[in-house]
């Protein structure tokens, strides 16, 4: 049957061609994601080659080894102006006497692994609850869905608070409270999404051919509801830096000696009136991340689904 | 709509007991006895018995829960560790504070939210356009307490002497003292009681306590040091709240009704007020109510560095001293109000849109 095997290959073309193609020419055509893609490769290679950027091992005490370097001295660059016998600290020396360049090049790589585990634990999480409540109903439904209404009357950066004041302060413990209180979030979307796609003919006829529920909601149904999952994530990358910033500003995140710009932010918290360059860069550093989320996030919807809306 | 309202506090009802079995167990969850997690490490087997007895530790978890559950709707959140007074009454002496400064930042970011939106929305793709959503951009990302701590240094340190100063920390600047109205009528209230408690939560209101008395020094002192940390706190919620009714504006301004009436002749100020901007308005309310979530969670952030002594310095205060009594009750009174303001939300719909029917 030749005309059958036609079809299929002009199929295959085509999906290849819609799908990926199509959302990739998008979003490069939209200047808010283009930026925010600009943004996270700067970072990503900033992430990458850290030990090659960073003049200083991060956690280092510079004290011994120059001279004339004092606690919280201020920037010193060779271009504008700085005597060339002191040595270049583009950032300035922070309140333990390490360089506070090398320790914002290093944050990147820590608060980028933040971002990317605690949304992939809360989308993998969200995911089985939302498509187990999706594709199962009634009172399965209820159950997940009412639990999952709790956690989010909870103000959520309040609730991760209180998770981890009971786990205790940790980069761990903080990227799990965070996780947790962003499980709901994906678990809606994806229940929804579930919702509309299970009503689909394609799964339908799924079903009349015998597929088992796990394989229809594996192979049809979960590959349909990944486009708005992406968007919500990216989005919620930008949501868990910043939050588990928060954390680590409070004392409950990263501990020091980490290089974490949160915890960086929080140790010198005092000195802003002293030393606002120990304050200023791992602030900016945080915005500059977050921004790059969000911007890739809005373009990616955008893209992906018009009709969600145009923030931009 | 009285069925309706009675219906929907019903349905909230499911929820609050959820929240409340939460953070039951959370404080459950702390590692260790709770008699050693409170009392410290050197509690006594003797003095730890008293005290499980005491606060009914030694009781099946079911019968535990039902006695907190009770504490708590009679308004007994136990007592803090730290200060060893009970936690209700440091709530009500803290709450004025965080009251104050949240609504001040949500007034901000609601009355240069809209109007930057709406203007964002009819100059689609202007300058202005693009540099508010920019700035929107700029603002969803922004740490709270950065900002707090950069508008700190720039008001206070690099304005000083200059007409611009703002003060960085406290409620009003040392010396002066806010009299409490009911002191200035010359009212004789009893120490302790419930009565005291509430005059004095209103009386810890500044703004309110000195505009009704009419004390315009205090009220201006109290003022200049709410402007630093209500626009550090407003940034995020005002963001959000411009690219949502930017969004709301733009999809209500491609209805035909809108054309319908440009099309009659009615100046463009009237129809993108009164037909575009009223039917925009629902998403833009849901929004805002959910912004107070963001805004109590951002007064942890912000009172901690401005000096405020609000809820969410004490809050702060609590979770390195671990004074769990503290922490849960506030997490839960903080959810409750964020569950009843969303609330209030879900029924102004009907007056924004008569449309909806509550059924």
């Amino acid at each position: 049957m030749a005309p059958v095997t036609l079809s299929t290959d002009k199929h295959k073309d085509y999906r290849s061609n819609s799908l990926w193609r199509l959302t990739l020419r998008r979003i490069s055509r939209q200047s808010s994601a283009r930026v925010g893609m600009v943004i996270l490769g700067f970072l990503i290679l900033v992430a990458v080659f850290a030990n090659v950027i960073a003049p200083y091992d991060p956690e280092q005490v510079l004290i011994g080894l120059e001279d004339g370097v004092k606690k919280r001295s201020d920037p010193c660059i060779h271009l504008l102006g700085c005597p060339k016998d002191q040595a270049q600290h583009i950032m300035g020396i922070d309140g333990n006497v390490r360089d506070q360049f090398s320790r914002v090049v290093f944050g990147s790589r820590i608060s980028l692994m933040i971002g990317f585990t605690t949304i992939s634990f809360a989308i993998i999480i969200g995911t089985i609850l939302g498509a187990i409540s999706g594709y199962a109903g009634g009172a399965i439904d209820n159950i997940i869905m009412r639990i999952l209404d709790v956690l989010m009357a909870f103000p959520s950066l309040l609730l991760a608070i209180t998770i981890v004041s009971v786990l205790g302060p940790g980069l761990q413990n903080a990227l799990l409270a965070i996780a947790i209180v962003t499980i709901p979030v994906y678990a809606r979307v994806v229940r929804a999404s579930v919702l509309s796609i299970k009503e689909m003919p394609y799964v339908a006829a799924s079903r009349a051919l015998g597929g088992s529920p796990l394989h229809i909601l594996i192979s049809r149904v979960l590959p349909n509801a990944i486009p708005p999952l992406i968007v919500t994530g990216t989005l919620g990358i930008g949501t868990a830096i910043l939050d588990a910033a928060a954390l680590s500003f409070l004392g409950l995140g990263a501990q020091p000696p980490m290089s974490e710009w949160g915890t960086m932010l929080g140790s010198e918290r005092n000195q802003v009136f002293t030393a606002p360059h120990l304050v200023f860069f791992p602030g900016i550093a945080i915005m500059l991340t977050v921004l790059a989320f969000n911007l890739l996030g809005d373009g990616l919807r955008d893209a992906i689904d018009p009709r969600l809306g145009q923030a931009n | 709509m009285i069925q309706y309202t009675i219906r929907r506090l019903l349905m909230a009802i499911p929820v609050l007991l959820g929240i409340l079995i939460v953070t039951f167990a959370l404080a459950r969850m702390i590692p260790g006895e709770p008699c050693k997690a409170m009392l410290g490490e050197k509690a006594t087997v003797e003095v730890c018995e008293r005290f499980n007895e005491r606060y009914g530790f030694n009781k099946p978890i079911t019968t535990q829960f039902f006695i907190y559950m009770s504490n708590i709707l009679k308004g007994d959140f136990g007592n803090s560790i730290r200060f060893s007074r009970p936690v209700t009454i440091i709530l009500i002496e803290r709450l004025p504070m965080t009251i104050e400064l949240g609504t001040i930042a949500l007034f901000i970011a609601i009355l240069i939210g809209i109007p930057a939106g709406v203007l964002s929305a009819v100059k689609r793709n202007s300058f202005i356009d693009v540099i508010n959503m920019i700035g929107a951009n700029i603002g969803v990302s922004m740490p709270v307490y950065w900002l707090g701590l950069m508008l700190a240094y720039i008001f206070a340190l690099v304005l000083k002497d200059t007409p611009f100063w703002l003060p960085p920390t406290g409620r009003l600047t040392a010396g002066l003292v806010s009299i409490p109205f009911y002191e200035v009528w010359g009212w004789t209230i009893a120490k302790e009681t419930i009565r005291y408690h509430l005059v004095e939560f209103f009386a810890n209101i500044y703004i309110f306590n000195s505009l009704i008395t009419g004390d315009w020094k205090i009220l201006v002192d109290a003022i200049k040091h709410l402007i630093l940390p209500s626009v550090a706190l407003s940034t995020i919620p005002l963001a959000i709240i411009a690219r949502m009714t930017r969004s709301s504006m733009l999809e209500v301004m491609k209805q035909d009704y809108i054309r319908t009436a440009r099309a009659k002749g009615l100046r463009k100020n009237t129809v993108i007020l009164k037909h575009a901007f009223r039917n925009a308005l629902l998403p833009i309310i849901t929004i805002i109510g959910l912004q107070v979530g963001t805004i109590f969670a951002g007064a942890v952030l912000t009172e901690s560095i401005f000096g405020l002594a609000g809820v969410g310095r004490i809050l702060f205060e609590a979770i390195t001293a671990r004074d769990y009594p503290i922490i849960q009750a506030f997490t839960v009174v903080i959810a409750m109000g964020y569950v009843f303001i969303n609330l209030v939300v879900d029924l102004s719909y009907v007056f924004i849109d008569p449309r909806i029917r509550l059924e």
